[in-house]
């Protein structure tokens, strides 16, 4: 008992392979950069303000904390809304409408060309040649042809998204081992059963993963086609405000963002932990 | 042995090419209804390759393949697999992969009236293989020897006229491997199943066997002029073994046992000591050609 006890106290806290932290140093390891951020911005902000009271760059908490009232509690004097839910309720309208689209386009095609070498041959090099445009360039050819209201934002989401969706879901269905299909065969599957019944459900989870990681890109076209054509929206507001140098405003919005996307990935990730246990075994007691 | 007795399985001339490769030339063979038929050769002569010709997997480059007399075409129920990995579906517990035969075999809405069914009959083959307590955990959580065992049930519930099993035991350590091999031989009983079963373990086919088939590609050619080492893999030996099976491992031990495992090695295994491919197919009474002592 004795050795085992020193054996286990030779494992480093911090530094090596064999780290193994304990629970509290842990959660102050991962909390120590954020504290360190809010540390150097506090300071930079009071070097400045004491230098200027009218500096715009880097705002003190108390204009921070006033852009929020104005912007998440007050109704807005001109369009008689609270502007911070309007543009949350139009951008995540667009990205989710968006995201659907291209999830469940990208979850047929990708299944369906992993398992039918026929659909393989004839969409696999057309979506590789699609994946390979670079979205934004042709935002102004969908801004063209699906005019600046909603269409075409959601198009750009759709575009920049859903060549990648396919293309995973594509490489998942594929990687189903052949023994698996021939088995779902044996037990009476028709051809349509080993897709849609076999295959289908164990490739979902993949997808919610797939489509947890394209979020971030979908934001990206998200704020950049709002930044160019839009009425409402974060990326819209973050745009304008920009014109005044309302760098506490921005502020808000981009930490309101990243909470949003924060949560969308937490979401996702917990669901796929809880509802689809077998996806990403641990090791279980 | 007649021309018109009813085989279950019979192959006729089958050969099988990868490229310019010949994996299996000039396969004949006839199974009969009831049989435990396994199968033992070298590593790479192609065991697995022929079985799944037998499956619908993969095709004959030339020759037939019949299940009572029908020409077989791709995989269906009536020709049941449990695979060394692979055999299980890791989206489904235990009880759904049982009874997933059940439900697959069905349009989708019929399977959700018929799910109860489905769900007891499952149950009833899970505890045929001692699972019972398991039926609600995933695939994952169970040892390897577990996971054989619901591959097994899974398959029997189609009640496949045939059972194709390809190394199902080899990924298992010696004791487990025992206790399936137990198990195998009380369900082939208890079902009145025909079982083709391919192994690399010579005793375990010895010992588990009504028909021992040896493929190899060390045998003599009548054309010298073929490359000894290119040739395809043909079936050396085919030995008939005790039909009524020993309940306990311990023939494993008995001289007789050894004396054959022996026979074998050099029948299939041993590239020095080749036969002559005319002496083929004369060894077993379901051969083609009659065989008097
Ligand atoms: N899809 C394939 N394409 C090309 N060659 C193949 C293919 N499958 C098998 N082979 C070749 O056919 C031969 C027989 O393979 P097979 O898997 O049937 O052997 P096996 O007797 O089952 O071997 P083992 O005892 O190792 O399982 C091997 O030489 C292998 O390289
Ligand atoms: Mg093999």
């Amino acid at each position: 008992m004795v050795e085992k006890k020193d054996m286990r106290r030779k494992l480093p806290v911090f530094f090596g392979l064999h780290a193994k932290l304990p629970r509290g140093l842990g959660i102050v390891l991962a909390l120590l950069p954020f504290a360190l951020l809010v540390i150097v911005y506090l300071t930079a902000s009071d070097i400045r303000q004491k230098a200027n009271p009218q500096d715009k760059l880097l705002p003190p908490v108390s204009k921070i904390a006033k852009a929020l009232e104005k912007s998440a509690f007050t109704l807005d004097k001109r369009s008689g809304v609270i502007l911070l839910w309007q543009d949350t309720a139009s951008s995540l309208r667009r990205l989710g409408i968006g995201m659907m689209v291209s999830a469940c386009l990208g979850f047929l095609m990708g299944l369906n060309m992993g398992l039918l070498p026929g659909i393989r041959g004839l969409s696999l090099s057309f979506v590789t040649f699609i994946s390979n445009i670079p979205p934004l360039a042709i935002l102004p050819i969908l801004f063209i042809s699906f005019g600046v209201g909603e269409v075409g934002k959601v198009m750009l989401i759709i575009l920049g998204t859903f060549p990648l969706i396919t293309r995973d879901i594509y490489l998942a269905a594929k990687r189903i081992p052949k023994e698996n299909i021939v088995k779902a065969l044996t037990l009476g599957a028709s051809q349509f059963g080993v897709v849609y019944r076999v295959v289908f459900p164990q490739v979902i989870p993949r997808l919610i993963d797939t489509v947890r990681l394209s979020l971030g890109a979908a934001w990206l076209f998200l704020i950049a086609s709002e930044a160019i054509a839009s009425q409402d929206g974060l990326g819209y507001r973050i745009f304008l405000v920009r014109r005044y140098l309302s760098m506490d405003m921005i502020i808000v919005y981009v930490a309101w963002i990243t909470f949003l996307a924060f949560l969308a990935d937490l979401g996702l990730r917990k669901l796929v932990a809880v509802r689809y246990p077998w996806y990403s075994p641990r090791a279980e007691g | 042995m007649t021309e018109n007795t009813p085989f279950l399985l019979y192959l006729e001339d089958v050969q099988k090419q990868y490229g310019e490769k010949i994996v299996l030339d000039d396969i004949d063979l006839a199974v009969k209804q009831g049989a435990f038929c396994t199968v033992v050769g070298p590593s790479g002569c192609g065991k697995s390759t022929l079985l799944r010709l037998i499956l619908g997997q993969e095709q004959a480059t030339s020759g037939r393949i019949f299940m009572e007399g029908v020409p077989i075409a791709l995989p269906s129920p009536d020709r049941g697999i449990v695979y060394q990995r692979y055999s299980l579906f890791p989206h489904l517990t235990i009880l759904d992969n049982t009874m997933l035969g059940k439900q697959l075999s069905v349009p989708f809405w019929t399977s959700l009236r018929r799910k109860k069914t489905a769900r007891d009959e499952a149950m009833h083959y899970l505890e045929s293989v001692h699972l019972g307590a398991h039926a609600k955990k995933y695939p994952h959580q169970l040892s390897g020897g577990m996971q054989q065992r619901v591959a097994i049930a899974q398959a029997l519930i189609m009640k496949p006229k045939i059972l194709l099993m390809d190394e199902p035991f080899g990924a298992l350590d010696p004791g487990t491997r025992e206790a399936m091999q137990l198990l195998i031989l009380e369900l082939w009983e208890a079902h009145g199943m025909t079982i083709f079963f391919v192994t690399h373990d010579l005793e375990e086919a010895v010992f588990l066997g009504t028909r021992i088939l040896v493929l190899s590609q060390y045998y003599r050619h009548e054309s010298a002029s073929r490359e000894s080492s290119g040739q395809g893999a043909r079936i050396v030996a085919d030995y008939p073994l005790n039909t009524r099976k020993a309940r306990s491992t311990r023939v494993k031990e008995t001289a007789k046992f050894g004396r054959l495992i022996q026979r074998i090695r050099y029948d299939g295994f041993d590239p020095e000591y080749r036969q002559d491919a005319r002496e083929f197919n004369l060894k077993h009474t379901d051969s083609f050609i009659t065989f008097t002592e």
